[in-house]
C-alpha cells in the first residue's frame, strides 16, 4: 500500500477585509508518494493559494492539513519551517534564486540550514545534483550568468537538496522555452517514477499538464475535477 | 562559518558602497567619540591632579563649622538651657594648641601635617609698596606638604631652612618690584611690625596670580612680624591617599572642633560643574554616533525592502523568523564591529594630533599642551557605544524582516 504524504481535508482559506475573498473553498485532496500530480484551471482560480496552503507556507481558515501523519495547525511557526526545511521542496515560475550567491551555493543553502552533513558532503551533494540536472558547468555561476532554463534548474536543484518527500512546483516552466520545459517534465517524472517522491505542480502548460499522473482542476478556489 | 554570518557578509559584500559608506560614519563617529572623550576626561583628571597636588589635601582653619556650644550646654544634653548676649571671648586669632595637634597628626600613618601662619604683609622695596600674603611654614616641611619645591627657579627651601630671614617668592612679583636674588626687602605687618628678609629662592608656578602674591617664610617670623606667638591660622594636611581625606576631614573635626575641610569639600562646586560638562560633553559626541547608526538604519532598511523576496525564498526553504532577524543584525553588528575597529586607530591618530597642540591659556605664563586621557575605559565606552548604536539601528528592520509573510510575495510574484 502507498503511503500518503499529504491529506487535506476541508481546507478553505479566506483573505479577511471588508469583503472577505475565498482564495480556496472545502478542498479535499490526498498525495501519495510517488504521484505526479497536476493543478490546473483559469487564472485566479486559486491553484497557488492551494499550493501555498499545502506547502504550509500559509494557513487555512479552516479545514486541515497533515503531512506524514502530522496535523500542522498545532505546529508553531518555528515547527512549521522545520518540515518545511526537511520535507518539502519548492520550485517557482520565477527560480527566485538568491542572486549573491553561485549555483552551487544556492543549492548547499538548504542543506546548510538544516546542518546535518559536513562541508564536503553538503558540496559534493549540491555539485551531484547540478551534474545530474545537466549543469556540471555551470556550478560556480551566479545566478545572473546563467540561462532561465538554467536557474530553474538550479532552483529544482535547490527543493531536492534535502531530499524532500514532497516537491510543490507553481508554474515551474512559465518563464521556460519548449525544450526547457520538457527537460523540466523529464526531471519531475523520474522524480516520481524513480525516487518515488510526491510532486504537485500548478501549471498553465496544457502539454505539461498532459504528462502527469494525475490532474486536479480548480475553478473558483473549489476543486471540480480530481 | 555560521550560516546566518555568511548570508550577512555576502548581503554587504554585494552593496560595497553602500556598505562602506555607513561604515564610514560609524567610523568618524567612534574617532570624534574617542578624541573628544578622551581630551575631557583628560583635562578633567589633568585638572583633579592639579587641584590634588597644589592644594592641601585637608586644611585646618581657626574656625568652627557652627556655633561654638557653651559648657553649660555639654553638661545638660537635653536640657531647656537659655543663655542671653552671649559673645565670643576675645582672643588672639589661631588654632590653640596647634603643635599638639600636628604632632598627633604625624605619628598617623600616611599623614603628613604642619602648621601654616597666612598674613597680609605690605613689602617695600625701592619706594615701591606692594600688599602680598605672607605664608609662615616650618621650613623642613615645605618640601614635603607643598609643590613650591618642584617650581622653584632659583634657590631651594634649604636656602630658607640655612637663612631662618630668607623668604622665596614668586618671579611675576620679582619682576614687578625690579627684585633680584639677594637682595633684603622690607615687610610690614598690620600691627605696624617691620622686618627685613633676604630673598633666597625665586619660584613660578605658572599662574601669574599666585606668582605675584604669594610668598614663603619661617612660621617664627611671620608670628613675630604678625605678633602672634606661638599661633598658626591654619594647618594644612597631605595624605598618601588623597581619596580619604573626606572621612578623615569630617572625623578630625569632630575630634578637635576646629573646621576641617577636605579638598572634596572645598571643590564640591568645581566637581558637579565637571559632572554637567561630561552630561554635555557625551550628550554631543554621542549625537554623532546616533546620526551614524541612522546611517546603519538606513542601509539595512533599504536592504531588507530589496530582499523581501529573497527573504521569501528563504522562509519557504524552511529559515525561521528567529532566523532572518538574525541574519540582518549580523549586519548592523559587523558594521558597527568594522566600524570600531577601524575608528579606534583612526580616533587615535586624532589624539595624537590634538597632544601636538600647544597654547598659552589665559592665567598661565607657560605653553601646555592639551591632556588626553589614554586610558583602556575611553577606548571600550567608544568601542561599545559605537558597536551597540549600530546593533540597535539594525534591530528595527530585522525585526521587520522576519516578520515578512512569504506567501504574500510569493503571490506578488516580486
Amino acid at each position: 500500500m502507498t503511503e500518503t504524504l499529504l491529506k487535506a481535508e476541508n481546507v478553505t482559506r479566506t483573505l479577511p477585509g471588508d469583503v472577505p475573498v475565498t482564495l480556496v473553498r472545502d478542498a479535499d485532496v490526498e498525495i501519495k508518494a510517488g504521484e505526479f500530480v497536476v493543478v490546473t484551471g483559469p487564472s485566479g482560480s486559486g491553484k497557488s493559494s492551494l499550493l501555498y496552503l499545502l506547502g504550509l507556507l500559509d494557513h487555512p481558515t479552516s479545514g486541515e492539513i497533515q503531512v506524514s501523519g502530522v496535523k500542522t495547525a498545532e505546529l508553531t511557526p518555528d515547527e512549521l519551517a522545520a518540515v518545511r526545511l526537511e520535507k518539502i521542496g519548492f520550485v517557482f515560475q520565477f527560480h527566485f534564486l538568491l542572486p549573491e550567491f553561485s549555483a552551487l551555493e544556492n543549492v548547499m543553502m538548504p542543506m546548510r540550514r538544516l546542518g546535518k552533513k559536513s562541508e564536503q558532503e553538503m558540496k559534493e551533494r549540491a555539485a551531484q545534483l547540478l551534474t545530474d540536472l545537466g549543469l556540471k558547468d555551470h556550478i560556480h555561476k551566479i545566478p545572473r550568468k546563467m540561462s532561465g532554463g538554467q536557474c530553474q534548474r538550479v532552483a529544482i536543484a535547490r527543493a531536492l537538496a534535502n531530499d524532500p518527500m514532497l516537491v510543490l512546483a507553481d508554474e515551474p516552466t512559465g518563464n521556460l522555452d519548449t525544450a526547457a520545459s520538457a527537460a523540466v517534465h523529464g526531471i519531475f517524472r523520474e522524480l516520481a517514477s524513480t525516487q518515488k517522491r510526491a510532486v504537485i505542480a500548478v501549471t498553465h502548460d496544457m502539454d505539461f499538464a498532459g504528462m502527469a499522473d494525475r490532474k486536479i482542476h480548480i475553478v473558483d478556489g473549489k476543486i471540480v475535477k480530481d | 562559518m555560521r550560516l546566518t554570518v555568511f548570508i550577512a557578509l555576502r548581503h554587504l559584500l554585494a552593496r560595497k558602497r553602500q556598505s562602506v559608506v555607513s561604515l564610514l560614519g560609524i567610523v568618524i563617529g567612534v574617532a570624534f567619540f574617542l578624541a573628544i572623550s578622551s581630551l575631557m576626561q583628560g583635562s578633567q583628571k589633568d585638572f583633579i591632579e592639579r587641584l590634588v597636588d597644589n592644594s592641601p589635601h585637608i586644611t585646618i582653619s581657626d574656625e568652627y563649622r557652627g556655633v561654638k556650644k557653651q559648657p553649660v550646654e555639654d553638661m545638660y544634653p537635653g536640657a531647656l538651657v537659655e543663655l542671653r548676649n552671649v559673645k565670643p571671648l576675645t582672643e588672639t586669632r589661631g588654632i590653640r594648641g596647634y603643635r599638639q595637634i600636628v604632632e598627633e597628626l604625624k605619628r598617623q600613618p600616611g599623614v603628613r601635617a604642619s602648621p601654616v601662619l597666612s598674613g597680609q604683609a605690605i613689602l617695600s622695596f625701592a619706594g615701591k609698596d606692594v600688599n602680598i600674603v605672607l605664608n609662615g611654614m616650618v621650613p623642613e616641611d615645605i618640601r614635603d606638604i607643598t609643590t613650591i619645591e618642584d617650581h622653584m627657579e632659583q634657590g631651594s627651601v634649604d636656602d630658607i631652612i640655612a637663612d631662618r630671614n630668607g623668604i622665596a617668592v614668586g618671579k611675576a612679583l620679582m619682576d614687578k618690584m625690579s627684585l633680584g636674588m639677594g637682595d633684603n626687602i622690607t615687610l610690614a605687618s598690620s600691627t605696624g611690625q617691620v622686618r627685613v628678609f633676604k630673598i633666597v629662592a625665586q619660584f613660578q608656578t605658572g599662574r601669574s596670580d599666585y606668582d605675584e602674591t604669594q610668598a614663603f617664610v619661617d612660621i617664627k617670623r611671620v608670628q613675630a612680624l604678625t605678633d602672634r606667638s606661638n599661633r598658626a591660622n591654619t594647618i594644612i594636611i597631605k595624605l598618601d591617599k588623597p581619596e580619604r581625606a573626606r572621612g578623615f576631614a569630617e572625623r578630625l573635626e569632630g575630634r578637635i572642633g576646629y573646621k576641617a575641610v577636605s579638598w572634596q569639600e572645598a571643590s564640591e562646586d568645581i566637581t558637579s560643574t565637571l559632572v554637567i560638562r561630561n552630561i554635555i560633553m557625551y550628550s554631543v559626541v554621542s549625537a554623532v554616533l546616533i546620526v551614524a547608526a541612522f546611517g546603519i538604519y538606513n542601509i539595512i532598511s533599504t536592504v531588507v525592502m530589496e530582499k523581501h523576496r529573497d527573504i521569501a525564498i528563504l522562509k519557504s526553504m524552511g529559515f525561521r523568523a528567529g532566523d532572518i532577524k538574525e541574519i540582518f543584525l549580523i549586519q548592523g553588528a559587523l558594521l558597527g564591529f568594522a566600524g570600531l575597529v577601524a575608528g579606534l586607530p583612526l580616533g587615535c591618530g586624532l589624539m595624537f594630533a590634538l597632544m601636538q597642540v600647544r597654547f598659552k591659556p589665559p592665567g598661565l605664563t607657560e605653553e601646555i599642551s592639551m591632556p588626553l586621557d589614554w586610558s583602556a575605559p575611553q577606548f571600550f565606552i567608544a568601542g561599545a557605544f559605537a558597536f551597540f548604536a549600530a546593533l540597535f539601528a539594525s534591530y528595527l528592520p530585522a525585526r521587520k524582516a522576519a516578520q515578512v509573510l512569504p506567501v504574500e510575495i510569493l503571490r506578488g510574484g516580486m
